[in-house]
């Protein structure tokens, strides 16, 4: 069968009866078994619980208990516990790792009688900007198998720009969301910091993880994030602030929007052909009515060494729960405890995630902890400030999504600080807490271009709003990496 | 030059509440090996803490009857360190804001009032348990009380004997039952406590270096675990050597302190803000709440008893340290207008020994305060002697008859009817002449001989007092 190309269309289809949702999850799950080996965006497939889970929902159509989204396949992030099913969060220490409950998100995209098709691959523990650090291989970029897909999202990222999945979720701790996003030539949106809840979300940095909806469309985003947004009393950190109806808002007019244009961020790291399609980007912006303004962000440079600080912080104490001990990976026949953690952990955590535990460690250290960790909090200060001014004379700040396209697999893998440089434009709005969109804006030498969009606290209806008016007129997010048809058999 | 103990005390009272700090859990002492342990307390990926909000209540009861200041925005902590039975590899406490802080305890040694300063009082919760032994080459991790809610009330370095720190520590264990924020059973831990010890010469400013001493779980092995640990260190120091910063656990069995760990091996814990709480804000609405309903402190409760009611100082803080005592002679207290002190004589005296004859506790005591009145009345309208009355009080623990019902069933009633008596008395001394002429000769003990005859033909029932009155009155009359 040729794949609906969005949500939207899916549950045209599943309303009419144009196809079931055991036909469309058939077909998806061919996909995924034919095209996958190319890409290797899934970590684990879910076959015949998507197709049970398929079954129930068209027998909820045909009863009229279905709601909207009954029915409509999306993937998981491998780093959302599924009860049932293996959740590694990338990584060997997780490998044999069966959640024994659902993610919140989990729980409530279930409830709405969503088909989960699997668990996608992801950098380990969500470290990487380039999904070469998970313990199951890198993925590979759709619109060219040999660069990246970006990461940590990356496995979400091509899977839906190949059409194994019409949606699927991300978490965004810097970039991990609107980043793959972009090299992959989709959408994606880091909800405001306490949006959505992170029960269940395997935690990286718990004071930056925020999780998302990754799709094709703004539309399509829209659709996934009103059931995953919401207060939840398992989540303190998760905002009581009311929810929106995400997609019954997206038509307006932007004539008296305004967008701030931060000057920092076009500087001389960034590409300059990204950064001619985004200046085309805001001329779109501004024919369809915005008003442009150029703002300044001055902490735009420390937010890298800040954002590298706290999340290493974080996750150097996060992660120490993995110890050998309950559950995971478990080194063969210790001699004592000490040798049970050294060697447990030594085994079970690769490189990058070592490389962020030690800096965590090291930061966080007795004698170190105000020259780094105190310092990094007051700069966060700082750009929680810039940004708040920002918002006083502006609706929403644009950038580019990532200084380059998707990179040459292997290219930053020797060069840690290289790899992290290119999380320049995303980091900020995790540090702020703030909500940031990202879109396909246009191609440099095939490979997609992603547009940034920062607006102000919860306040994602306006960062649908402008993505969705943009894509209207563009199209940019219709050009698919792979034919509809293909691989569905 | 004398040498000075100087004593800090670091207590952990398990907070009373039901469910855990940060889960559903529950706390309930004794049960089967992890079932008390929901996927938080395991620290399965991806689970978070939330706040019983219970604790704080409990805390704030506590920094009101310290008179401490109490936070308006505190924050939890992680402490980080790797033990098998910390399943996230940190403890969340409280660090640079705790909850409570700058509090004041009073005690009194020996007649003199003492007051002792009290640094801080934080929130936290306790680590799992490690069980060697239980299988060959293994140890076993139980985690149902990973998770029970602690507060770790920590005094300033101001003991200066182990007896003051006994005293501070029962203080602070009656002051911890009476607001009911803790059960204070100290073998199943529910109170605990580290002392960190030092000893210095008397008129040196500095303090000497100390060391912490664990595993004191009751009064009596702080007191001597206390006096052990001064005097190893004033021997060290009286040999030429020099005390090191460290750890030490008491052995109750050797009566000794042992190296645990050296200041070389202690951990950088690297606390830093739990992302996953947040900060803790209590509002003056909140203490108002909560300051409206506290119980009285035993030391204010003592005071009144002595003022009030007029009861030895021995007694009213027998009364007063319990509270189900304190309960309970209120009680008596509000039903009558008994002596407070015949009251307070009874139910540390003959009430006390039934009920520790017994198991029960004295809430549960089958002679409720009500009971108890009604035969301290008797007693008080001379109806029946003391004697009579403890006889009485032994029937009724094991009857549910009334007072005056057992008395006139078992006719315990003691004769005060001055006419029959008059008629014995002079029968008596009728039938014991030369008795009375050694009497009136100036052998006035031979009166215990006569009254006893009396008390004889009256099978007891006879008020004592009054017969020796009569008596005497008798015997001057027939001078």
């Amino acid at each position: 069968m040729n794949l609906p190309n969005s949500v939207t269309e899916i549950i045209q289809g599943l309303e009419n009866g144009t196809f079931s949702s055991q036909e469309l999850t058939k077909a998806y799950l061919n996909r995924i078994d034919n095209l996958d080996p190319e890409i290797n965006s899934f970590i684990t497939v879910c076959h015949e619980r998507a197709l049970l889970d398929a079954k129930n929902a068209d027998r909820s159509r045909s009863n009229g208990s279905a709601n909207k989204l009954t029915g409509v396949p999306y993937a998981n992030k491998d780093i959302f516990c599924t009860k049932g099913v293996r959740t590694t969060s990338g990584s060997k220490m997780l490998d044999t790792f069966i959640s024994p409950y659902d993610a919140t998100i989990v729980e409530r995209l279930g409830s709405q009688g969503m088909v989960m098709l699997g668990k996608t691959n992801m950098d380990e523990f969500a470290m990487g900007s380039s999904n070469e650090t998970s313990f199951y291989g890198q993925v590979n970029n759709p619109w060219n198998t040999n660069c990246v897909p970006g990461g940590s999202s990356g496995g979400s990222a091509a899977a839906v720009s190949a059409g194994f999945t019409p949606v699927a979720t991300g978490s965004d701790t810097g970039g991990s969301i609107r980043q793959p996003a972009a090299f992959c030539g989709i959408s994606g949106l880091k909800p405001t910091y306490g949006r959505v809840s992170r029960y269940g979300m395997i935690a990286f940095a718990s004071s930056l993880d925020q999780a998302g909806p990754m799709g094709r469309s703004v539309e399509d985003l829209a659709h996934l994030l009103s059931p995953m947004a919401g207060y939840d009393p398992k989540d303190s950190t998760s905002s009581m602030v009311k929810t929106e109806d995400y997609s019954g808002n997206l038509e307006d007019a932007l004539k008296g929007k305004t967008i701030g244009l931060p000057k920092e961020y076009f500087s001389t790291s960034l590409d300059r052909q990204v950064e001619g399609v985004i200046e085309e980007a805001i001329k779109e912006f501004e024919k369809l009515g915005a008003n442009i303004v150029e703002i300044s962000l001055p902490t735009t440079s420390l937010s890298i060494p800040a954002y590298y600080v706290i999340s290493s912080a974080e996750c150097s104490s996060n992660l120490s729960r993995y110890d050998g001990v309950r559950y995971g990976h478990r080194c063969e026949l210790p001699i004592d405890i000490e040798d049970l953690y050294k060697r447990t952990r030594s085994e079970g955590f690769g490189e990058e995630v070592k490389r962020r535990l030690l800096t965590g460690t090291y930061v966080l250290s007795s004698g170190y902890y105000d020259a780094y960790y105190r310092k990094a909090q007051q700069i966060r200060r700082l750009i929680k400030d810039d940004f708040a001014n920002a918002f006083t004379q502006v609706d929403a700040v644009i950038s580019p999504t990532a200084p380059t396209t998707a990179f040459e697999t292997g290219k930053h893998l020797d060069n840690p600080v290289e790899m992290y440089l290119g999380d320049c434009f995303t980091v900020a709005s995790n540090l702020a807490g703030l909500p940031a969109l990202s879109i396909p804006a246009g191609f440099v030498g095939g490979m997609p271009v992603g547009l940034q969009l920062i607006g102000s606290y919860f306040q994602e209806s306006k960062l649908l709003t402008l993505g969705h008016m943009f894509q209207k007129s563009t199209g940019w997010h219709q050009h698919f990496s792979r034919d509809d048809s293909e691989g569905t058999q | 030059m004398s040498w000075e103990i100087v004593i800090g005390l670091e207590v952990h009272a398990q907070l009373a509440t039901s469910s855990k700090i940060f889960s559903g859990s529950s706390t309930e002492y004794g049960a089967k090996a992890n079932t008390q342990a929901s996927a938080v307390d395991l620290a399965l990926p991806g689970v978070l803490p939330v706040l019983n909000k219970r604790v704080l209540d409990l805390a704030i009861m506590l920094g009101l009857a310290i008179d401490g200041e109490i936070a308006s925005e505190s924050i939890f902590s992680r402490k980080n360190y790797f033990y098998p039975d910390s399943p996230k590899g940190y403890q969340i406490s409280q660090y640079d804001k705790p909850i409570i802080s700058k509090g004041q305890l009073k005690f009194v040694n020996n007649g003199e009032e003492k007051m002792i300063n009290i640094t801080r009082a934080h929130l936290e919760e306790d680590a799992g348990k490690s069980l060697h032994g239980e299988f060959e080459r293994s140890t076993a991790i139980d985690l149902n009380r990973s998770g029970t809610p602690l507060l770790e009330i920590v005094s300033e370095p101001e003991l200066r004997s182990a007896q003051d720190a006994v005293l501070y520590l029962k203080e602070l264990h009656c002051l911890v039952r009476t607001l009911g924020i803790c059960d204070g059973n100290m073998q199943e831990g529910s109170f605990r406590c580290d002392a960190n010890v030092s000893v210095r010469k008397a008129e040196d400013p500095e303090l000497g270096t100390r060391t912490e001493v664990k595993n004191l779980n009751s009064f009596r092995f702080v007191e001597k675990a206390i006096n052990y640990e001064a005097a190893r260190q004033i021997g060290v120091i009286e040999e030429g050597g020099v005390i090191k910063q460290e750890t030490r656990l008491y052995d109750p069995e050797k009566n000794e302190t042992r190296t645990m760990r050296s200041k070389e091996d202690a951990h950088d814990y690297r606390y830093f803000p739990d992302p996953d709480l947040l900060p803790i804000t209590i509002t003056a609405e909140h203490i108002a709440r909560i300051a409206k309903d506290l119980p009285e402190t035993p030391w204010n409760k003592r005071l009144r008893y002595l003022k009030d009611y007029g009861v030895s100082s021995e007694d009213a803080e027998i009364l007063a340290n319990s509270p189900e005592t304190s309960v309970y002679f209120e009680a008596c207290m509000r039903k009558s207008t008994l002596s407070p002190k015949l009251v307070a004589n009874w139910i540390i005296g003959e009430l006390s020994a039934l009920i520790n004859k017994s198991s029960v506790t004295i809430s549960k005591s089958p002679i409720v305060p009500e009971r108890l009145v009604s035969v301290l009345k008797r007693i008080e309208d001379e109806t029946i002697s003391g004697k009579t009355a403890k006889h009485l009080l032994g029937l009724m623990w094991d009857s549910s008859s009334s007072a005056d019902q057992i008395i006139a069933d078992e006719g315990l009633g003691q004769v005060s009817d001055n006419e029959l008596l008059e008629k014995v008395i002079s029968q008596t001394l009728t039938n014991f002449p030369s008795q009375v002429e050694e009497y009136k000769a100036g052998k006035l003990k031979i009166l215990g001989f006569l009254v006893g005859h009396v008390m004889k033909q009256t099978k007891g029932k006879a008020n004592p007092a009054m017969v020796k009155a009569l008596m005497e009155k008798n015997l001057r009359q027939s001078k």
